[in-house]
C-alpha cells in the first residue's frame, strides 16, 4: 500500500527524515510512532505529495509518488496536523466545498455529494449538526469535522495524523471503533500519533521513527510476544526469593522478575514451598517500553549545551537486536543515563550561580 | 475548481464589504459636492470631479478616480494577497491539494476569481456612481475643454488644442468603458504582486501589505525627479493615463505604454508564481 525506499527529506542543514523505508500492506492498521519532532508529519506530507523528498522513491498504491501522486490522491482520506476548515461557514458547507474541489465524477460526483456528507457525518458522530459556524465548533467537533472530510470519499487508505486529538475519553473509543470497522471493511489505517494508548489499542503494526530514522517496523504481537520471563507479586518476597535464588532478575519490594518462561512452574513451585502468590503472569513488554527504549526524547526538550538524553542514534540494523533485549533492562539503562544527565546538569547549574557570588567578595 | 473559488468569494463578507466601502466613498464625495456646490478647481483634486457639476454621467469617471489611488488597490492587494496564504493560514491549502487539486489548477482559479473581485468592484463603483451623478448632478452636454474636463494637471497643453468638442452620452459610455478596462489591468498588475507574494508567505497579511508596499515605493520614484530613468517602467507610472479616454481625440500614447507595463508585470509576475507554488514544500 505504502513502499518508500531511503525517504530523505533536508531542510537546510537540517535532516527531517533519514532514509527512511516504510512497508505498509493493504489492509494493515498501522501506527507510526515517534517523539515530538521525530519527522512523523513529514513523511504523511511527502506521501500525500505536499512535500517533495529530497532523495528516495515513494510508491503508494503501486503508484509512484509525487510523478502520479493525482492518480493516487482520490482513493486517499488525510488528516494531516489537524482539521481545518473556513470558520465562517457550516461544518456540512465546509465538507461540499471541500469535496467540489477537485474534479470527481460517477459515484464520487456532484450527484451523490448530500449522501455522501450525510454518511460521513453519521460516522463521525455529527449527524445531528446544525448550520452554526465552525468557528463556534469545539475542537472535538472539528476533529470530528476534520475525519468526516476524510471520510467523505469511501477510501482506500486512511492516512490520519493524531486523529483523536481533542476528544474526550468517549469520542477516542467511538473514533478507535469505527477506524476497526472500516479497516474490517477493507480500508488500510496509517495513523501518526505519539499516544502509545491509541495505537497499542488500534494498530496491528507499528513503526517507530526517532529524529527522522525509522529505528523499528514489525507487527504488534510480535513486538509484546512474552519475553520468556515472569513476574511474580507476592508478600513474601524475601523467602521467593531465596528459594528461587539464580533465577530472579529483579527485585522492587514485592515484585519479582524471574528468568523462567512458564508461569505456572514457577506459580506451582511457590505454592509448594507455601509462599503466598498475590498476582502472577509472562512478562510482555509494553509499548512504552519498547518506545523508550528505542528512541530519544522529543525536539521539543531542549537540554543544556545541546547534549540529549536518551540513547544515541541506531541505524536500522542494530533494530533488532534491540528489540530483542530485555525490556525492563532497556529501559532500566535508560532511566539510569537520563537521571545521570539530569544531575550533571543541575550540577552545572550550581556552579554557574556559586561564580558570581564568588567574583563579587 | 473556478466556481468554488468564486463560490468562496461571494461567500466571504469581506468582499461585500470591500465592495460596498468602495462604492460608498464617492456616494459620500458626491454628496458634499452636491449640496455645496463646491467643486475642487480644474486641475486640482481628483480628476475630473470639476467637471461633473455639469454632467453627472461623467462621474463615474470621477469616482474611479477617488478611489483609484488607495482604496482600490487596498482591497484588490488584501483579497489577492489572501489567495494562497489566506489557505495556508487557515490550513485548507495542505486539504485542497491532497483533495487533490492540482497546484496550477490552484492557483489559476485563485486568479480568475481575483479578476472577477476587481472586474465587480470597478464595475460595482462606476455603476453606482453613475447613478449617484445623474441624481445629484446636472446633464447638460459635455464640452471637452481645458477648463471643463481636461483638468488631470497633466500634460495639460494637449488638452488646450480639444477645446469645445461636445461629447455624445454614446461617447462618453464608451470612454468610461475603457477607462474601466484600463483601470481593471492595472488592479490586476497590483493583484499579480501580491498573489506572487501570496505564495511565498503564508501570512495573507505580509502579502497584502508587500504589495501595497511595493505601490508606495512605487508611487514615491514616479514623483522624483532623480528616478526618472526607472519611472517609466514602474508599476503606477501610466496609472492616471486613463484620463486621456476623456480627450478628444484619445491620447493613445500614454494609455499602450500602461497596458504594456501592466502586462509585463502581470505575465512575469504570475510565471513567478507559478514556478514558486508549483515547486514549493507546503508545510502549513
Amino acid at each position: 500500500m505504502i513502499v518508500t525506499r531511503g525517504l530523505t527529506k533536508r531542510y537546510g542543514r537540517v535532516l527531517a527524515v533519514d532514509h527512511v523505508d516504510l512497508d505498509v500492506r493493504e489492509g494493515d492498521r498501522y501506527g507510526f510512532l515517534g517523539p515530538n519532532g521525530s519527522g512523523k508529519t513529514t513523511v504523511v506530507r511527502m506521501l500525500l505529495g505536499l512535500v517533495y523528498a529530497t532523495s528516495g522513491d515513494i510508491e503508494v498504491m503501486g503508484k509512484p509518488v509525487p510523478s502520479r501522486v493525482a492518480e493516487v490522491l482520490p482513493q486517499i482520506g488525510a488528516l494531516v496536523e489537524g482539521p481545518s476548515c473556513y470558520g465562517h461557514l457550516s461544518g456540512r458547507a465546509n465538507l461540499a466545498l471541500i469535496d467540489a474541489s477537485g474534479q470527481a465524477r460517477g459515484p464520487l460526483g456532484r450527484r451523490t455529494r448530500r449522501k455522501r456528507i450525510a454518511e460521513a457525518l453519521e460516522q463521525v458522530g455529527l449527524a445531528g449538526v446544525d448550520s452554526r459556524p465552525v468557528k463556534k465548533y469545539s475542537l472535538g467537533m472539528r476533529q470530528r469535522l476534520g475525519l468526516a472530510a476524510a471520510l467523505m470519499r469511501a477510501p482506500r487508505l486512511l492516512v490520519l495524523d493524531e486523529p483523536t486529538n481533542g476528544l474526550d475519553p468517549q469520542g477516542i473509543r467511538e473514533i478507535r471503533d469505527l477506524l476497526t470497522e472500516l479497516n474490517r471493511a477493507g480500508t488500510t489505517v496509517f495513523l501518526s500519533s505519539h499516544q502509545l494508548g491509541e495505537v497499542e489499542l488500534l494498530c496491528t503494526r507499528v513503526g517507530i521513527v526517532d529524529r527522522g530514522r525509522l529505528v523499528l517496523q514489525q507487527d504488534l504481537d510480535e513486538l509484546r510476544a512474552p519475553t520468556g520471563r515472569v513476574v511474580v507479586h507476592t508478600p513474601d518476597a524475601d523467602r521467593a526469593a531465596a528459594l528461587l535464588d539464580g533465577l530472579v532478575e529483579q527485585r522492587d519490594r514485592d515484585r519479582l522478575v524471574v528468568a523462567e518462561a512458564d508461569p505456572a512452574a514457577v506459580n506451582a513451585r511457590l505454592v509448594t514451598a507455601g509462599l503466598r502468590v498475590s498476582e502472577i503472569g509472562p512478562e510482555r513488554r509494553s509499548l512504552e517500553d519498547l518506545m523508550l527504549s528505542v528512541t530519544g526524547s522529543g525536539s521539543d526538550r531542549i537540554d543544556a549545551a545541546g547534549r540529549r538524553p536518551g540513547p544515541g542514534r541506531s541505524g536500522p540494523g542494530e533494530v533488532a537486536e534491540r528489540a530483542g533485549e530485555p525490556a525492563a533492562n532497556a529501559a532500566g539503562q535508560r532511566a539510569d543515563g537520563e537521571a545521570a544527565d539530569r544531575a550533571s546538569t543541575a550540577g552545572e547549574g550550581a556552579d554557574d550561580t556559586g561564580e558570581p557570588g564568588g567574583d563579587s567578595q | 475548481m473556478i466556481a468554488v473559488e468564486l463560490v468562496k468569494l461571494a461567500r466571504r463578507p469581506r468582499s461585500w464589504v470591500s465592495i460596498a466601502l468602495l462604492c460608498g466613498l464617492p456616494v459620500l464625495v458626491a454628496v458634499f459636492v452636491a449640496i455645496t456646490h463646491l467643486a475642487p478647481p480644474p486641475g486640482q483634486g481628483p480628476v475630473l470631479l470639476s467637471a461633473v457639476l455639469s454632467n453627472g454621467s461623467l462621474y463615474p469617471a470621477a469616482a474611479l478616480a477617488i478611489v483609484l489611488p488607495i482604496f482600490l488597490p487596498v482591497a484588490v492587494a488584501v483579497v489577492a494577497g489572501d489567495t494562497i496564504a489566506g489557505e495556508a493560514g487557515s490550513g485548507m491549502l495542505r486539504y485542497l491539494l491532497a483533495r487533490p487539486v492540482g497546484r496550477t489548477r490552484l492557483l489559476v482559479a485563485k486568479l480568475i476569481s481575483v479578476i472577477v473581485y476587481t472586474l465587480t468592484a470597478v464595475v460595482a463603483v462606476a455603476g453606482t456612481s453613475y447613478v449617484t451623478g445623474r441624481l445629484l448632478f446636472g446633464t447638460q452636454p459635455v464640452a471637452v475643454t481645458s477648463g471643463g474636463v481636461a483638468g488631470p494637471g497633466l500634460a495639460g497643453g494637449a488638452a488646450t488644442s480639444l477645446s469645445g468638442t461636445t461629447l455624445t452620452p454614446a461617447d462618453i459610455l464608451v470612454r468610461t468603458a475603457g477607462a474601466i478596462a484600463f483601470i481593471a489591468v492595472s488592479m490586476l498588475g497590483v493583484a499579480a504582486i501580491a498573489l506572487f507574494l501570496s505564495t511565498i508567505t503564508d501570512s495573507s497579511l505580509g502579502a497584502a501589505l508587500g504589495a501595497l508596499a511595493a505601490l508606495v515605493t512605487s508611487q514615491v520614484l514616479v514623483t522624483l525627479n532623480a528616478a526618472g530613468s526607472v519611472s517609466p517602467y514602474l508599476p503606477t507610472r501610466y496609472w492616471l493615463a486613463w484620463v486621456d479616454f476623456f480627450r478628444e481625440p484619445v491620447l493613445w500614447r500614454n494609455i499602450d505604454r500602461g497596458f504594456a507595463v501592466q502586462g509585463v508585470y502581470v505575465v512575469v509576475l504570475l510565471g513567478a508564481a507559478w514556478a514558486n507554488f508549483a515547486t514549493k514544500d507546503i508545510t502549513s
